[in-house]
């Protein structure tokens, strides 16, 4: 039968279901009041950001997230949906990470949050693939030629988070100074962090 | 599944449009779709494979056209028709009764 989804605008969309869940004694608009406030106001990238600040303030953490990410950021407290597996990614002056999820948009919500649309938009995922240096100039990072560039392809399943460089002359910061310094961009390899 | 979300090195999809301060939710019913994720997850007892599998049956040309959270009303609707939580008839009635009240 026709489903209509091309015609109808998407709130309405969106109502119809809500409504009739609701009506079901199926959800609880209520819970998901609560939802979209955690992901707007309380889960974002300044959790990814402790987690990068500690691993240049602290050796023994930074070796523990490299080996056992899932383990380690939860240790700060963040884990549970869409970041149940992950995997941290050392950037060096010899590699330089990038993260992708070619086939669907998959992103590790408890570090970052929800993804911008533009890592979920098909040029993205498309051409990051096969120009990673070309994109990475869009977003002002050159990368020099002697470095690697690795991109990655998140599955259902995985996900990454970049661990960026700590910038030079940073010396004197406290941990949280320097998070403050982290952006999400660094985290998904399309930035780097600037000394402030 | 081969198919249009198998997206990597594809050419000609144009440039990448990044925001300035973007926020989480570009409009209020992108927020409530968000929250139905986790909420029907509860109940209805699919899996994120086959949430994601109903968006890969999209028509290529659909699920260029729409957005993130169109996608995921597209894996609700047929999710939850499929599994008789919400029919297509008891849907498209609904949407039909708000449509008209919206006027």
């Amino acid at each position: 039968m026709a489903t209509h989804r091309k015609e109808t605008d998407p709130a309405i969309r969106v109502k119809a279901l809500e409504s009739l869940l609701t009506e079901k004694g199926l959800i609880d608009p209520k819970a998901l009041d609560a939802l979209v406030d955690t992901f707007e106001h309380k889960v974002g990238p300044r959790n990814g950001a402790k987690v990068v600040a500690k691993a240049w303030v602290d050796p023994a953490y930074k070796a523990r997230l490299l080996s056992d990410g899932t383990a380690a950021i939860k240790e700060l407290g963040y884990s549970g949906l869409q970041g149940e597996d992950m995997v941290v990614l050392e950037n060096t002056d010899e590699v330089h990470n990038v993260v992708v999820c070619t086939l669907c948009s998959c992103y590790p919500w408890p570090t970052l949050g929800l993804p911008p649309v533009w890592y979920k938009s098909a040029p993205y995922r498309a051409r990051v693939v096969s120009d990673p240096r070309g994109v990475l100039a869009e977003f002002g990072v050159s990368v020099p030629e002697t470095t690697e560039v690795r991109v990655w392809d998140t599955t259902a399943e995985l996900r990454y988070l970049v661990l960026p460089k700590r910038p030079a002359g940073t010396d004197g910061l406290s941990e949280s100074q320097l998070a403050d310094l982290v952006t999400r961009d660094s985290m998904i390899g399309v930035g780097v962090v600037a000394a402030p | 599944m081969n198919g249009i979300h198998d997206l990597g090195g594809m050419h000609g999809l144009g440039p990448i449009d990044r925001e300035e301060n973007e926020p989480v939710f570009h409009a209020p019913w992108e927020g409530r779709a968000f929250g139905l994720f986790a909420a029907t997850f509860v109940f209805a007892g699919y899996t994120v494979d086959e949430f994601r599998h109903e968006i890969e049956k999209m028509g290529h040309a659909e699920y260029l056209e729409h957005s993130y959270y169109e996608h995921w009303l597209v894996a609700f609707e047929e999710v939850l028709n499929k599994r008789g939580f919400v029919t297509h008839e008891e849907r498209l009635a609904r949407i039909a009764q708000l449509e008209q009240g919206a006027h």
